[in-house]
């Protein structure tokens, strides 16, 4: 089920008041009092149609890429509205800011696991308010009073007079207040009366993912499609200086070679950062793509960066008192709580690049009208409102001349919510040279060589403990680029340059010690950066997990006696920990095996995860024969769905754990498929032992908690197993051996 | 010089040069696009199709060597998602992101019809030629387990 809702639709949808049936037409967002007095306006959109055959229409703003969330925000919202699922019909919705924006980010924007969390309150008033009108349309109807009825999934209840209404009955005759209802909080339902939250249902796209019918960007046809492909610059902020002789050359050895090449639709499209190729077909387009020959100019910054010299370079800064440094969180003064330290511990690790290797390669369609004034396009994306202003500013055009076809991702994980959506953008000016449809497609190696990558990251950390032995300051470093820099420069500006994505949680925020104090060291590379599932926790939570074991051992306290110690006037995190800690059998002896223990509050969800391993002393690799982790993300809205994540979680910090790795050279990208990029395949993966904690508190992320645990429960495994410290991912078996000497 | 084969049991007909990957002919061509472009290099495994009754990356077979023999893609597996393993795969809310999952449930359907009853072992052994980056690897053994059980 992918309806591909159009701009178009929002004014149509709007005149459907009292037509096919009752649409709450509320506008402004996720404040529908105030939206009743704008119910005039043109660009209006509902949450919610009910139709007189009793569906119950209702808009999901989030993105799909795999989380769920298409489902989730409609069934949190049918909740209050006590519709019948069997009856709701999911409606993708349009791109639309005012009406649809995520009210954290403010905008349509789908990334740090924030979906749900953000749209909980709002979604649940707003099916309360719609249950209101539709009880006091049946009251009036009756000639009861309000408070005599009730409702059951999609129909309201006189108990008196053992009448009933549905809702579609209700939609055929309803009025709508010009004013939408207050509804008080202490008026929604109370958590043990959910009987959709909390409930697993199907989630909606699913059936369409084992038949081969879902629809992703890369399968959208258009009559007349042309396919495209582009070269680009190894290095951001570079373009071609020349295009050798080989464009023509190009084209005539691709013809050679494939006859059915039709030679009028070949294009050569030069563009400020690359060389594109448009065919008839993509075979074409590739072929003639590689054999292109470029000069490249040298404008962009990272030429000359190679990643395997810089890691030392970024350690040493973070180890630099003097470097400028920008502070992300403190509490007291650690650096004086330091000096005066009975005993200060230091230690440093580092992080390598990582790529989000989605398994669909990046891709858009576009079709621009031939006077160039108008545009359709066909993208996944996890802003769909970026990718609208994109295709617009690429047209110079407005944004209400785009059409725009939402399609599901073939996975996200940060890489496609940057400001440039550089894919959609790609397939707008090809189509734009040509004036006809285009499909570009990178290939994977395209995907891997102009990847955005979670940073290079070196951290510095230092501990002091007074004379009694207690942890009294805790300071780390981190030395890495300035990711929201280079991935959303309005968010950036918008921050005065505080960076999130590369930063947050620098500073263990969640650990009761007086003295904190959390630095970013920002570095410049040049390269191409971006959140990555995880996102800052991913590397931030390696040093800070790695570090309190190393801070244990040292006391000699068992690991996760110390963390529990650090979080003890928080009882959500406490139970956590014991939870897992007697999940995992922690404590017991193992022969051969070791655990490793780590916890963390990911953005109020809490989380600890235990790791099993063994070494294989000759070769250096290490297996994970077992992962125990358990959750506490609030109230579960679908279960089954955070089980799902958590799965998804753990193989995806494994990666980054023991396998993945980007380096460069002269600042381009050293790798180039899967066959120099390992991602984990399922014989590698660990038996995976998940249980999920509810509890009434507001629901929190589930999307990508357990991944940063993974590498240092395993790091802290493999210390407790050969009493070796492992301190840079990944943590490959090269590295694995030359650290066990 | 257009190259003839059944694909889903109809007649089909390519123009594409030989050399050209099979996959490109199924989506494009033949725009069956159940059928995922991944990696490229047969190591992903979205691209998975039967040929002759036997799983084959379709991105590292060219069309011209297919001439005569029977393709099946996700689309002609059922014709209403009611093979065993599409029934097991929705039983156990497999997919996440999806893109892979067309790949995923040929090379199983494939396990499974030549070994009705697979141990653990072989199901990781056999599934390793696919990757799934949203890690449904837990629920893709569960899946296969099931359809094993259920027969």
């Amino acid at each position: 089920m992918t309806i591909a809702v159009r701009n178009a639709d929002i004014s149509r949808r709007s005149f459907m008041v009292g037509a096919a049936g009752l649409t709450f037409a509320v506008a402004s967002g996720l404040r529908p009092a105030e939206a009743a007095t704008r119910s005039g306006d043109v660009g209006l959109s509902p949450w919610v149609t009910i139709s007189t055959d009793d569906t119950v229409s209702i808009m999901s703003p989030a993105a799909e890429m795999g989380q769920g969330s298409l489902t989730s925000l409609p069934l949190i919202l049918s909740e209050e509205l006590d519709a019948d699922w069997a009856k709701v019909k999911i409606v993708v919705a349009p791109p639309n800011d005012d009406l649809y924006k995520n009210p954290t980010f403010g905008y349509m924007y789908t990334a740090g696991s924030n979906a749900v969390t953000s749209y909980f309150k709002p979604l649940r008033l707003f099916g309360a308010q719609v249950r209101k009108v539709l009880l006091a349309n049946a009251a009036s109807h009756w000639n009861v009073p309000v408070a005599e009825l009730t409702t059951g999934p999609n129909v309201v209840i006189h108990e008196k007079s053992g009448r009933k209404l549905t809702y579609g009955e209700i939609a055929a005759f309803a009025e709508i207040p010009a004013k939408a209802p207050e509804v008080a909080e202490s008026e929604l339902k109370s958590p043990d009366k959910f009987r959709l939250i909390g409930h697993d249902v199907m989630r909606v796209e699913l059936p369409s993912k084992v038949n081969g019918t879902a629809q992703y960007s890369i399968d959208v046809q258009v009559p007349g499609m042309l396919y495209g492909a582009i070269l680009r610059a190894p290095v951001e902020g570079s373009g071609p200086e020349k295009i050798d002789e080989a464009g023509e050359k190009a084209i005539a050895q691709a013809i050679q070679a494939s006859p059915a090449i039709k030679m009028g639709n070949v294009h050569i499209v030069p563009l400020p950062y690359g060389v594109g190729v448009i065919a008839d077909t993509p075979w074409a387009a590739f072929d003639i793509k590689d054999r292109l020959k470029v000069t490249w100019t040298r404008t962009g910054k990272g030429w000359g960066f190679n990643s395997e010299k810089a890691l030392p370079e970024f350690a040493k800064a973070a180890r630099d008192m003097s470097q400028p440094t920008k502070l992300w969180g403190k509490a007291g003064d650690a650096i004086a709580a330091l000096q005066t330290a009975a005993t200060v511990v230091e230690a440093e690790y580092r992080n390598d690049l990582v790529y989000h290797a989605q398994m669909e390669p990046l891709n858009a369609v576009a079709s621009v009208s031939a006077d160039g004034q108008s545009c359709e396009v066909w993208c996944g994306v996890q802003s769909k409102t970026i990718a609208v202003t994109v295709a617009a500013n690429a047209l110079k055009i407005a944004p209400d001349k785009i059409i725009y076809h939402d399609m599901l991702m073939g996975g996200g994980f940060g890489r496609r919510g940057h400001r440039d959506e550089e894919y959609v953008h790609d397939a707008v000016v090809m189509s734009n040279a040509v004036k006809k449809p285009v499909k570009v497609m990178w290939t994977r190696e395209d995907d891997i060589h102009n990847g955005r990558f979670n940073p290079l990251s070196a951290h510095f950390l230092r501990a002091g403990f007074d004379a009694s032995g207690k942890l009294i300051a805790f300071h780390h470093r981190k030395a890495c680029d300035e990711v929201t820099a280079f991935q959303d420069p309005v968010r950036y500006e918008r921050q005065k340059g505080r960076d999130g994505i590369a930063y947050n949680g620098v500073d263990a925020p969640y650990y009761e010690i007086p003295n904190r104090l959390g630095e970013a060291v920002p570095r410049d590379t040049g390269l191409r950066t971006s959140s990555l599932r995880g996102i800052a926790h991913l590397t931030n939570v390696f040093a800070i997990e790695s570090f309190m074991d190393e801070l244990a051992r040292k006391r000699g306290i068992d690991p996760a006696t110390f963390r529990r110690d650090l979080v003890k006037s928080a009882p959500r995190a406490t139970a956590i920990i014991d939870k897992v800690a007697n999940m995992a059998g922690w404590g017991k002896t193992r022969e051969n095996s070791a655990l490793g223990f780590t916890y963390m509050n990911y953005s109020g969800t809490q989380i600890a995860l235990a790791a099993e391993v063994t070494v294989d002393r000759r070769t250096g690799a290490i297996r994970v024969p077992n992962v125990w982790t358990a959750l506490d993300p609030g109230i579960n809205v679908q279960p089954n769905t955070i089980l799902a994540q958590t799965e998804s979680s753990i193989v995806y910090g494994l990666g980054f754990a023991l396998f993945e790795r980007i380096t460069t050279d002269d600042g381009a990208v050293e790798q180039s498929g899967f066959y120099d990029y390992h991602v984990p395949r399922i014989n590698e993966i660990p038996e995976m032992h998940i249980e999920l904690v509810a509890t009434n508190n507001h629901p929190t992320g589930v999307g990508q908690m357990a991944t940063p645990l993974v590498a240092p429960a395993i790091a802290n495994a493999v210390a407790e197993l050969t009493g070796v410290r492992l301190r840079e991912t990944p943590m490959t078996p090269d590295r694995v051996k030359k650290a066990l000497g | 010089m257009a190259t003839s084969f059944k694909i889903n049991g109809k007649t089909a007909q390519s123009d594409a040069p030989p050399a050209t990957p099979l996959l490109w002919v199924i989506r494009e061509e033949l725009k069956l696009t159940g059928t995922k472009f991944g990696c490229g290099t047969g190591l992903c495994g979205a691209c998975m199709v039967h040929i002759d009754g036997k799983r084959a990356f379709s991105c590292q077979t060219p069309v011209g060597q297919v001439a005569g023999k029977q393709i099946t893609t996700i689309e002609g597996l059922s014709a209403d998602s009611s093979h065993p393993v599409q029934k097991a795969w929705l039983a156990e809310k497999v997919p996440q992101c999806g893109y892979c999952q067309s790949g995923q449930i040929m090379s199983a359907a494939d396990l499974l019809a030549h070994n009705p009853k697979p141990t653990r072992a072989q199901i990781v052994e056999h599934m390793s030629t696919n990757i799934c980056r949203c890690g449904s690897y837990p629920r893709i053994v569960r899946a296969i387990e099931r359809v094993a059980q259920e027969g």
